[in-house]
């Protein structure tokens, strides 16, 4: 047991109080699983008992509401409007192994709290050992998306999470077999009834209700550049502030698509990465769009993602291209095109350019990047999942548990 | 790159789709239409409507007025001297001042990320402000914040934009000389009410003045030559396009829905009233620009946006046709884009005197003449899909695909002066009630719970410690001090105001769970 934990059991017996959001569920968690009342910090809990999200940027404005801009632009529209009992059911789901196949993995074993609600993989590794096609995304600030996956293909967050859910390189599991493994545990029945206590029977959509619920309680607003941005300059080194003008200049043009406040504008688009070595060219959303006359234009088109907490996500492009930010940045500045394979006609997209920044610009880029990093609401990954198995995974647990050895090693305990 | 390869580029699907123009009214007499005095454009903007903005207490609006906020209260004026930087004045400055930049060459990056800040570069004896990016600085000015002035600069070799908004609303850009430099002259994006007058502006290799993602805007007075495109509204609504001087740029005035951007729709475009001749120029945009399809010798290209009215305007000497509209689907470098609508509906070309267009164009558009059984050099050019468009007095204009355009129920934009707003877009300001509220759950509630163990203590044991004193939370959170040591010591909140910091200090002793 790690010293941490020792106090803040320590303390929690000691405050005996009813618990919050977050410590609930791991002090609860010890006898019967209880779910939260309160709602995730930054959100209001309404008289009708749902938790909405109050955050500065809602008092800004933005053009035809589309939550993109400049420094003070107002938020595009979000999800929320769950329970505090629903949320809470999600995060237990969403760190529980036994919604895989054959429960050796959860969602959280792609979507690591620690590591930007992503993996440290290229290509994130499902429940046959193997790589799947692509690179696990931050889940950070989802809430604002409406679109999913690199490919765009899904348009909900409850569609999303049918795809690794039922897919057999990820967690591999079936509708019937996920339903059956829910109703055999009376904790995720109790649950699931507390969470959905109008319905008669636990379901497979409150699964993706739960999951959707969670997911859009994993807020990053609150960063150093939001301080900035809210007019307190002094938030950011002048480094970073010369960073960010490279960032948001015409010539680097990242912000032309990694728009602020959130740093995507939602969009797809070709920019012509490449592969990792040995792996073919991947299409995008072309297969998403086949349906279109021209969908050959959007041939190698991936979504925009988010820069927010991206220090924290490496390796990073659709396909874990590039470890560091650096390179990525430099692949945008060694020119239009530097990489797409002979033999692709792809239609790369305008602001794809010849930016010819010099290299301390591009470390400026970087410095800038570090400054999106916000986890103050980073929830609680709980201690005992319902199924009983290791939250998250064996594997997560075993290289804690070493971390922690390391650790503890070092500092002379 | 020849034209006719561009052009190529353009309009490659129109050749085939010439045949559906045949018919019309051809064999009748004109319909004739005089528009003095007739009806007049409605427009498409709603003031009523704009939930955006506050209720215009029924004034009218007067021609070119401005559109940042009128002063309250008159800020102080920094004044800036050759040699120093205009920077450490933008720095220095509160919003409400004003900063008078003396003539000499200043080579700098300004970003102001603040509100109500004018910039007036000073004349003298017919010197200017300079500002020289000497062929590596990126942009010269650089704004987000709200009512921003800029005025009577002159901008050259800079990498990026001469002036570029980021969702900074009611901005004013006038009299500025830019000059060979970068991609774009004036670039506001993303914002609301504003206005670019009165520029000179040659030599950019994308669009001169280039409106992006914006609404309620005026172009008006502004001389600008030798650019890839001269004006440029992309993917904008309730703009006038007026009295502007539009000669040797390879397009002249551009209304466009670029697919693939966040905001989708381009409408209630008005180009009226300016001068747009001999737009031959050699086209050198950047590989993969939007614009680098464009033909040179093109007047006026509608691409995709709906509701664009053309009146009034001079269009001569374009060598590839005056006025050239078409979809999203005969613009073969141009993406797709499922979310936006390919078409151009609802053009509305009014009287415009058209001389000498389309002398040296390309085979595809003689194609498409002859597809209707016409010759002769072409004024206007339509290909690809358009509905609900109209005309007057086509008679007078060598046209394909325009034939089966209805006349339009109206001859003149008369009764409308400007789509400015009579008031400014209010300021962005947290509405003082709330701002305990935002500030507790946007900030402390990521550490500190009622009742449970966080990052932080309890909310409970900082009510018990402070009960009646919330200034003592307010001075503790600016600057804090290692108190407990089993908790990490607070970072220090002084980012927020002090009217934020004791808002919140009680707001945090009134939590009840």
């Amino acid at each position: 047991m790690n010293s941490l934990f020792k106090i803040s059991f320590v303390l929690l017996l000691a405050l005996s109080s009813v618990a919050n959001f977050s410590a609930n569920a791991s002090i609860k968690a010890k006898s019967t699983f209880t779910l939260a009342e309160n709602c995730p910090p930054s959100f209001e809990l309404t008289e009708k008992g749902v938790c909405l999200l109050v955050n500065q940027y809602q008092f800004y404005d933005s053009v035809q509401n589309r939550g993109l801009g400049g420094t003070q632009t107002s938020l595009p529209k979000h999800r929320d409007g769950f329970t505090p009992a629903q949320i809470d059911l999600g995060r237990y789901l969403f760190f529980d192994p036994a919604l895989s196949k054959d429960g050796s993995i959860s969602c959280a074993s792609c979507h690591q709290p620690d590591k930007g609600f992503s993996d440290d993989l290229d290509r994130s590794v499902g429940i046959t050992g193997e790589k799947v096609g692509r690179s696990a995304p931050t889940l950070w600030n989802v809430a604002f998306q409406d679109k999913f996956f690199w490919d765009v293909r899904a348009n909900s967050l409850e569609e999303q999470a049918q795809g690794p859910l039922f897919d057999e390189f990820e967690m591999g599991n079936t509708p019937e077999n996920l339903l059956k493994t829910l109703n055999e545990n009376s904790e995720y029945i109790a649950l699931f009834a507390q969470a959905f206590p109008d319905a008669k029977a636990l379901k497979l959509e409150q699964v993706y209700t739960a999951i959707t619920a969670f997911q859009t309680s994993l807020i990053s607003l609150n960063s150093r550049y939001d301080r900035y941005a809210h007019g307190y300059h002094e938030a950011l080194t002048a480094n970073e502030v010369a960073g960010l003008n490279v960032f948001r200049s015409f010539v680097a043009r990242c912000a032309e698509c990694h728009q602020p406040p959130l740093f995507t504008n939602n969009q797809i688009a070709v920019i012509g990465t490449p592969e990792p070595e040995g792996r073919t060219f991947d299409i995008g959303a072309e297969k998403t769009y086949a349906s279109l006359e021209n969908s050959k234009k959007l041939r190698g088109s991936f979504k925009v993602p988010t820069l927010r907490n991206i220090t924290k996500s490496a390796p990073y492009m659709h396909s874990g291209r590039y470890d560091n930010l650096l390179d990525t940045v430099k692949f945008y500045n060694d020119g239009r095109g530097n990489a797409v394979p002979e033999g692709e006609d792809l239609l790369l997209h305008w602001h794809i350019s010849e930016p010819d920044l010099t290299d301390e610009e591009m470390d400026l880029i970087v410095d800038f990047l570090g400054t999106l990093t916000d986890e103050s609401l980073t929830p609680v990954t709980p201690l005992k999942v319902p199924s009983g198995l290791a939250p998250i995974d064996n594997n997560y647990q075993k290289s804690i548990t070493s971390r922690n050895v390391e650790q503890t090693n070092r500092s002379g305990e | 790159m020849s034209s006719g390869k561009v052009l190529g580029a353009i309009l490659i699907v129109g050749a085939f789709a010439g045949g559906m123009y045949f018919g019309g009214s051809k064999d009748n007499a004109p319909v004739m239409t005089s528009s003095q005095g007739g009806a007049s454009y409605g427009g498409g903007y709603d003031k009523a409507a704009d939930k955006s903005i506050v209720s215009n207490k029924g004034a009218a609006s007067s021609k070119n007025k401005g559109a940042a906020a009128e002063r309250t209260v008159e800020g102080k004026t920094i004044v800036v001297n050759d040699g120093e930087a205009i920077m450490a004045a933008v720095k220095a400055a509160n919003p409400g001042d004003t900063i008078q930049v003396m003539p000499g060459t200043y080579h700098e990056t300004v970003y102001v990320d603040k509100d109500d800040i004018r910039i007036i570069g000073v004349i003298k004896d017919g010197k200017r402000a300079t500002l020289n990016g000497e062929g590596k600085l990126n942009d010269a000015f650089l704004y987000s914040g709200n009512n921003f002035v800029v005025e009577n600069f002159v901008i050259t070799k800079y990498k990026g934009n001469g002036i570029m908004g980021q969702a900074g609303n009611n901005f004013e850009i006038r009299n500025n000389i830019i000059v060979d430099t970068g991609v774009y002259g004036i670039f506001p994006q993303l914002g609301k009410n504003g206005i670019v007058e009165y520029n000179v502006i040659s030599g950019i290799e994308d669009a001169a003045i280039y409106v992006g993602m914006s609404d309620n805007i005026h172009v008006a007075y502004n001389d600008v030559f030798e650019n890839v495109a001269g004006i440029e509204i992309e993917n904008s609504r309730h703009a006038i396009v007026e009295n502007n001087n539009v000669f040797n740029n390879t397009g002249g005035i551009l209304a466009f829905i670029t697919p693939g951007l966040p905001i989708k729709t381009t409408y209630d475009v008005i180009i009226r009233n300016n001068f747009i001749y001999d737009n031959n120029h050699k086209n050198f945009a950047a590989v993969g620009s939007t614009v680098a399809g464009i033909p040179a010798g093109t007047g006026i290209l509608i691409m995709a946006a709906d509701d664009v009215v053309v009146e009034d305007n001079i269009i001569r000497g374009n060598k590839t046709a005056g006025i050239l509209i078409t979809d999203h689907n005969n613009a073969p470098n141009t993406t797709i884009d499922p979310e936006s609508d390919p078409s151009p509906d609802g053009v509305k070309i009014l009287d415009n005197l058209m001389l000498n267009n389309g002398y040296d164009t390309a085979d595809q558009v003689k194609l498409l003449l002859a597809s209707e059984l016409k010759t002769g050099n072409p004024d206007i050019i339509r290909v690809g899909s358009s509905r609900d468009s109209c005309i007057i007095n086509r008679h007078r204009y060598i046209s394909a695909g325009v034939d089966d355009w209805k006349e339009c129920e109206f001859t003149n934009t008369d009764s409308i002066d400007t789509y400015l707003l009579d008031e400014p877009v209010p300021p962005r300001v947290i509405d003082p009630k709330e701002r305990g509220k935002i500030a507790y759950l946007g900030i402390c509630a990521g550490c500190h719970t009622y009742t449970g163990r966080m990052i932080g203590p309890p909310v409970q044991i900082i009510q018990a410690l402070y009960m009646d004193n919330p200034q003592g939370i307010a001075d503790y959170i600016a600057n804090p001090s290692k108190v407990r040591d089993d908790y990490p010591e607070m970072p220090p909140q002084n980012y927020l105001d002090e009217k934020t910091r004791l808002a919140v200090a009680k707001q945090m002793l009134k939590i009840t769970r």
